[in-house]
């Protein structure tokens, strides 16, 4: 009598499982454990072997791969927003109460806005532990330069996504945020220096020409300021910050994996 | 009850709040074998005990579960844009022992020559990814997503009122993790607490790994052979950095007045603001002559004390008291570190000459937006 074959078992060695996952069946073997993750494109962002103090939480407090993960979740109840949500002064007010209201399930929001706070904290603190274990050392110097790229784009991903549900706290906050420009050395229209950018009378840098202007699409926060912040924070940010993430991993591999006593 | 209230505020004024962390910062995190011999005699060494955890922890809780009986204070920690900050507050003191208590294991293991718990021995100590890494990646990312998922069907999302831009609330304040930025305009013009000083903590953050040219500790947590630079960096990251966005968000209310976390938000509190700038002290209140009409003959003063502290002071400390670190560093990192711990030291001693001379700028030129 042929021996009895558990039910997952007979899934994992069937022709479909193996299609998908090579080398088939529950990888037991060293040699298998090892091929699950050379074959896999996810799982080959790891090494296959590692130190053993890497996979320890008390090491790297796994701050940099949740502030992966909550990335990952921000965008993707991000698109689920962007369904309902329509980035004008008319709309975007009354399509933020809808999809708590009228969408089925509509914690959405929640875990969006949640998240977002999440993924600052934990970036910070991944930031703190990256310190901590002296990792920015060489050969990772410039790796650490990258994350600090990404600590500067995460902020900026909160802060253009804080305007959108135009709310009184969204448009003063980034009223704060926003005045701060005009104050830019040079090139804000109340900065020092930004008087002597000018031929005889005709000044160059004005509250129609200064990087507040560029920035919020005009001389008062508006229309132009909600479609620019709406294009930035979910196209523009999200898809420079993919660009760094994607060196930032690729670094951690060519500098040597997960840092270690020298 | 209220005794114990009213002690809190009046601890908690930014005055005393921040002298208060400013002596005892060092000593906590010694940056040189002098503050380190008086930490041990203090026994600030026993923070990073288990012991100390549970009680540090225990005292926590236990201030934020007397003070959500206050209406004040739930009313400001309870904002739901606020909570993460409280959540903040107890990651970062976790966190911060966590590595602690780390490096000082490993500094005692190298004191007696063993090897530091890192430590592994190259090809053999390796385990596989799978199953070793992706099972702890799948536990955080199971605990990750519940967390999130119990926090947002239990708090929901803020909606205020629609946008009305002609109605300004008071205060109005940014995100709370701009606040820290939004607290040193108290103290700066937004050229500076907006502009010039982050463009400073991105720069100096990124410099870091260049400035810092001790090999030692790479790799493994550990504290005594790399005092100096975790201590600068403690200093930034959680004074400079959290306890401003702390204030900030938690201190302070309507006109950004100060307001201690049992008190109530009064819009009608007026603090006097009798600000002066040098150039005010040294015309009218010394010599009595009147502000001179000529701006670059007005604020010479208050340049030449600015110039005097970026130009001079660094090779003259490089002549004396930091000879050493001169030496170790060589021109340009030197010159480029002392660059960013002055221009970080200057929020400080803004923040002094303020509460103790009420002096507003060192060199006020507005006439060019040019305030320091
Ligand atoms: C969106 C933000 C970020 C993401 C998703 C991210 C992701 C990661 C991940 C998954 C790792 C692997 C080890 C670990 O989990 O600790 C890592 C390592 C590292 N990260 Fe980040 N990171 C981010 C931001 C930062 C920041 C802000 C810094 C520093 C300023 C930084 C510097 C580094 C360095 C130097 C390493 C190598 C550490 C080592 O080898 O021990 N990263 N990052």
């Amino acid at each position: 009598m042929a021996e009895k074959k558990s039910l997952l078992k007979r899934l994992a060695e069937g022709q479909v499982w193996t299609s998908i996952f090579r080398g088939g069946g529950v990888p037991k073997s060293r040699r298998q454990r090892m091929m699950v993750v050379l074959n896999s494109v996810f799982l080959h962002l790891h090494p296959v072997r590692l130190p053993k103090h890497a996979v320890k939480l008390k090491y790297t407090w796994c701050m940099g791969g949740l502030s992966f993960f909550l990335f990952l979740i921000l965008t993707i109840s991000g698109i689920l927003l962007m369904f309902y949500y329509r980035p004008t002064i008319e709309y975007a007010y009354t399509d933020i109460i809808d999809l708590t209201e009228q969408v089925p399930f509509g914690i959405m929001r929640e875990i969006h806005r949640w998240g977002a706070h999440a993924m600052v904290i934990t970036v910070w603190l991944h930031m703190f532990r990256v310190f901590m274990t002296g990792s920015y050392k060489p050969p990772r110097e410039f790796n650490w330069a990258i994350g600090v790229v990404l600590l500067l784009l995460t902020l900026l991903l909160s802060f253009t996504g804080y305007l959108l549900p135009w709310d009184q706290l969204a448009i003063w906050a980034i009223t704060v945020g926003s005045n701060m420009a005009r104050a830019t050395p040079f090139l804000g229209s109340e900065g020092p220096g930004a008087a002597m950018l000018a031929i005889g009378d005709i000044n160059f840098v004005t509250v129609a020409s200064d990087v507040r202007f560029a920035l919020i699409g005009g001389r008062f926060l508006g229309e132009a300021t909600l479609l620019r912040f709406y294009v930035l924070h979910c196209i523009g940010l999200p898809f420079v910050i993919m660009i760094f993430m994607a060196v930032h991993f690729w670094r951690i591999r060519k500098d040597g994996g997960i840092s270690t006593p020298v | 009850m209220d005794g114990f209230k009213h002690l809190v505020d009046t601890l908690s004024r930014p005055t005393i709040l921040v002298t208060f962390t400013f002596l005892i910062f060092f000593f906590i995190f010694p940056p040189s074998d002098w503050f380190e011999k008086w930490h041990r005699r203090l026994k600030f060494d026993g923070l990073w005990s288990k012991k100390s955890l549970w009680i540090i922890t225990a005292i926590l809780v236990g201030f934020f579960v007397f003070g959500l009986g206050d209406s004040d204070f739930r009313s400001i920690m309870l904002k739901p844009d606020n909570v993460p900050i409280t959540g903040l507050i107890f990651l970062l003191f976790f966190f911060t022992w966590i590595a602690m208590s780390q490096a000082y294991k490993n500094d005692a293991l190298q004191e007696a020559g063993l090897p530091v718990d890192e430590q592994y021995d190259a090809p053999n100590d390796k385990v596989l990814v799978w199953p070793d890494l992706v099972y702890v990646e799948l536990i955080s990312i199971v605990l990750c997503s519940a967390f999130m998922l119990i926090w947002s069907i239990g708090l929901p999302a803020p909606l205020e009122e629609p946008a009305n831009p002609s109605e300004s609330p008071n205060p109005a304040k940014a995100p709370w993790y701009f606040l820290g930025l939004q607290e040193m305009l108290v103290y700066f013009d937004p050229w500076m607490a907006g502009v010039v000083l982050p463009s400073l903590i991105i720069l100096g953050l990124m410099a870091i790994p260049y400035l810092d040219n001790n090999s030692e500790g790479s790799g493994y947590y550990s504290y005594k052979n790399r005092k100096l630079s975790i201590s600068i960096f403690m200093f930034g990251w959680l004074i400079l950095w959290n306890l401003l966005i702390v204030i900030g968000t938690a201190l302070r209310g309507p006109n950004w007045n100060f307001f201690g976390p049992f008190e109530y938000w009064d819009s009608h509190k007026v603090e006097a603001l009798t600000n002066v700038n040098l150039s005010e002290f040294i015309y009218v209140k010394w010599m009595s002559t009147g502000l001179p009409t000529s701006i670059l003959f007005r604020e010479i003063w208050g340049i030449l004390i600015v110039l005097g502290y970026f130009l001079v002071l660094p090779p003259l400390l490089a002549k004396t008291k930091l000879k050493g670190m001169y030496e170790r560093l060589g021109a340009a990192r030197y010159s480029l570190f002392i660059v960013l711990i002055l221009a970080a030291l200057t929020l400080p001693i803004k923040m002094y000459l303020r509460w103790m001379f009420n002096l507003k700028y060192i060199i006020a030129i507005p006439e060019y937006f040019f305030n320091f």
